[in-house]
């Protein structure tokens, strides 16, 4: 009689459902999964050990380009690291400022994850859509930072210019002429939050939208109830954060429980699973796109009635004004002090972290006093999702997989660091 | 859909989180004192710093005794604090041809000092919405450190991670290979004495028709040296009143 061999086959690195670079070392019983073993690293950057030899300061574009479908949310944890070393808070404005961009990136997240989520298992038009508002929302990134995916938008003592009074608009090209123009750039002819609340308004018939196409679909619930299912106890051994453990029926969310920014101040709602399969994951992403739109909405109330100041006025950490340099010498010797060395936090260690879309994402930062940070530990929420692959599709098909990876939202940039 | 947490979450549950923080300390003082554990506080945070052979035991009752219930280990990280406090541009002459922007790298290691590697760990308690950071010092020439996979599952990767960056070794880890680093990598990239651009940089070589690694050919430069400077700001009471006197 032949001998019975578990099959070992590799998923990835080179696999549209991969999500990047993730090298899957499976171990088959016909089409049942036996081991999962993920092999990582093959984006590893080192970006830690990078920003052991920078500046500060000049290690929040690497934030940018851990997670780089959550911009701005990484720069969060990084920056509020930093200040809570310096023992700085940003202005009120800022703080706001922030919740409104920390919202934008997690509808921005979400969408994407989404659209690949659903392409995986099947569903090519919910892609279209997603991107389509995306579109959107990087749009927003650009007016404010001038750059529509790394934005380098936050800075240790607020943000780093305040918001524009014109939205950037369409010109007419080759490819769009006359009325199209007109009609693309009818919602931008205010101001940056005007911009922003137009979206606002659409939004929920979108997402509406979205859940027409899924969330009763045969197909997507055949694909998705009871797959991966994680016990709340698993979950929490496991080390999950964000969704992943919102799916399991833990009602944990850092904007609540460890409020930051000015999340303490909005009105809003965490949605939990109760199964904790990729459908009850699903449906938690997609209340917090509404809840996300809820916040936003209260965002731009107040930033209208409130102007003030964006960033602390303290020029050892802050940059000077462009004005201010011309003549001023205190404030020309301050901004060459702060690109040529940077500033020198205390000695000391210290712990932030962020309710990023994805989950927790946290900075350890040392700091021996230098100018540079000694360590910088950064905790990305992906890391220990995916580490959980073997248990989550262990004795599922093979298809199962790709729902699974989809479910985890990874992203390399992050995971791999 | 399940709950949606207006009741089980409120905004006022980090409310009194100092009064909270100092009771942490306290408990831990009080829980830990017979096993040599310190316990510090700083930037709102506790750490208590355990001995590399009393870490199961600890960590153990962390999770499961009350008041502490440390459900979640949210990170594990090595720290190498080998040039620790030293700045680049500290000498104690002056030349008369000036200072150089190159900097001399950080070459070799006075590393005498027996711990030299320490793991931190991050610990978060869900049920009483607390954290808690953990440093064990390992020692320098063997380090070697139980696993706390047993207890904490998410430990797998994030002690793989250390392993592979600082080679510190964890005891009772069933799997500790590499993770982040190539297949046959050699060295622990993020010890203070591995260069930043590395030891070896690879290329396809068409004769041979296939990659070749080769010692790195780029020296290694400093554009921002490490410098420390006692600002003003971060003066302490006594001396910013000691300078107003002089002034």
């Amino acid at each position: 009689m032949p001998e019975i061999r578990n099959y070992t086959i590799n998923f990835g690195p080179q696999h549209p459902a991969a999500h990047g670079v993730l090298r899957l070392v499976l171990e088959m019983d016909g089409e049942v999964i036996e081991r999962a073993d993920p092999h990582i690293g093959l984006l590893h950057r080192a970006t830690e050990k990078l920003a052991e030899s920078k500046p500060y300061n000049q290690s929040i574009p690497y934030m940018d380009r851990l997670d780089y479908v959550s911009m701005m949310c990484s720069e969060h944890g990084y920056v509020r690291a930093i200040e809570k070393l310096l023992g700085i808070e940003a202005p009120i404005r800022a703080q706001y400022i922030r919740t409104l961009f920390d919202e934008i990136t997690r509808i921005l997240n979400h969408l994407m994850w989404l659209g690949a989520h659903a392409l995986d298992i099947g569903a090519m038009t919910v892609f279209l859509y997603a991107f389509r508002e995306r579109e959107d929302l990087m749009d927003c990134y650009e007016a404010v930072s001038g750059a529509r995916l790394h934005a380098a938008y936050y800075r240790p003592g607020g943000v780093y210019r305040d918001l524009p009074d014109r939205m950037t608009q369409y010109q007419a090209s080759q490819w769009v002429t006359g009325r199209d123009v007109e009609i693309r750039n009818q919602a931008r002819q205010g101001s940056l939050l005007d911009f922003i609340e137009d979206f606002c308004n659409r939004f929920p018939a979108l997402v509406d939208e979205y859940e027409t196409l899924l969330t009763d679909n045969r197909i997507w619930k055949q694909r998705t109830v009871g797959i991966g299912v994680v016990s709340p106890e698993r979950a929490m051994q496991l080390g999950f954060t964000g969704p992943m453990l919102r799916g399991s029926g833990i009602a944990w969310d850092l904007r609540k429980k460890q409020s930051y920014a000015a999340y303490d101040k909005m009105d809003f709602d965490i949605p939990v699973g109760k199964n904790g399969d990729c459908y009850d994951r699903y449906l938690v992403r997609m209340e917090e796109l509404r809840q996300s739109n809820r916040i936003i909405k209260q965002c731009i109330d107040w930033l209208r009635n409130n102007p003030g100041p964006v960033m602390l006025d303290d020029h050892k950490i802050t940059v000077p004004t462009r004005n201010g340099m011309k003549d001023d010498m205190e404030s020309l010797i301050h901004h060459f002090k702060l690109f040529t060395e940077g500033y020198c936090p205390p000695v000391g260690e210290a712990y932030a972290a962020v309710e990023a879309p994805k989950g927790e994402f946290g900075c350890y930062i040392i700091s021996d006093g230098a100018n540079k940070p000694y360590r910088l530990k950064i905790r990305a929420p992906g890391f220990p999702h995916l580490a959980a692959m073997n248990e989550m599709v262990k004795g599922h098909m093979l298809a199962d997989v790709v729902a699974v990876i989809g479910t985890m939202d990874v992203v390399f940039g992050e995971i791999d660091r | 859909m399940g709950i949606s947490g207006e009741d089980v979450m409120s905004s006022d549950a980090q409310k009194g989180m100092p009064d909270r923080l100092e009771g942490l300390a306290e408990d831990l003082a009080r829980a830990f004192k017979d096993l040599d554990c310190l316990v510090e506080r700083s930037n709102g945070e506790v750490t208590l710093v355990v001995p590399a052979e009393r870490l199961t035991d600890v960590a153990t009752r962390l999770r499961d005794d009350e008041p502490f219930f440390f459900q979640e280990l949210i990170d594990v990280c090595g720290v190498d604090y080998s040039v620790y406090g030293q700045s680049e541009w500290q000498t104690d002459s002056a030349p008369d041809t000036g200072f150089g922007r190159g900097v001399q790298p950080v070459g070799q290691l006075e590393s005498k000092q027996s711990n030299r590697f320490a793991v931190v760990y991050h610990l978060l308690s869900i049920s009483n919405n607390i954290r808690l950071r953990l440093r064990v010092f390992v020692d320098t020439e063997q380090p070697i450190i139980a696993s706390v996979i047993s207890i904490w599952q998410s430990a797998d990767w994030f002690e793989r991670e250390a392993f592979d960056l600082y080679g510190i070794l964890f005891d009772g880890h069933p799997d500790l290979r590499r993770i982040l680093t190539d297949y046959g990598f050699i060295g622990h990239p993020f010890r203070k004495d591995f260069p930043l651009t590395g030891q070896v940089e690879m290329r396809y070589d068409p004769h041979q028709a296939r990659v070749v690694y080769e010692p790195v050919s780029i020296d290694p430069r400093t554009l921002v040296p490490r410098v420390t400077r006692d600002d003003n700001r971060y003066l302490s009471e006594d001396n910013a009143a000691q300078d107003a006197s002089d002034a």
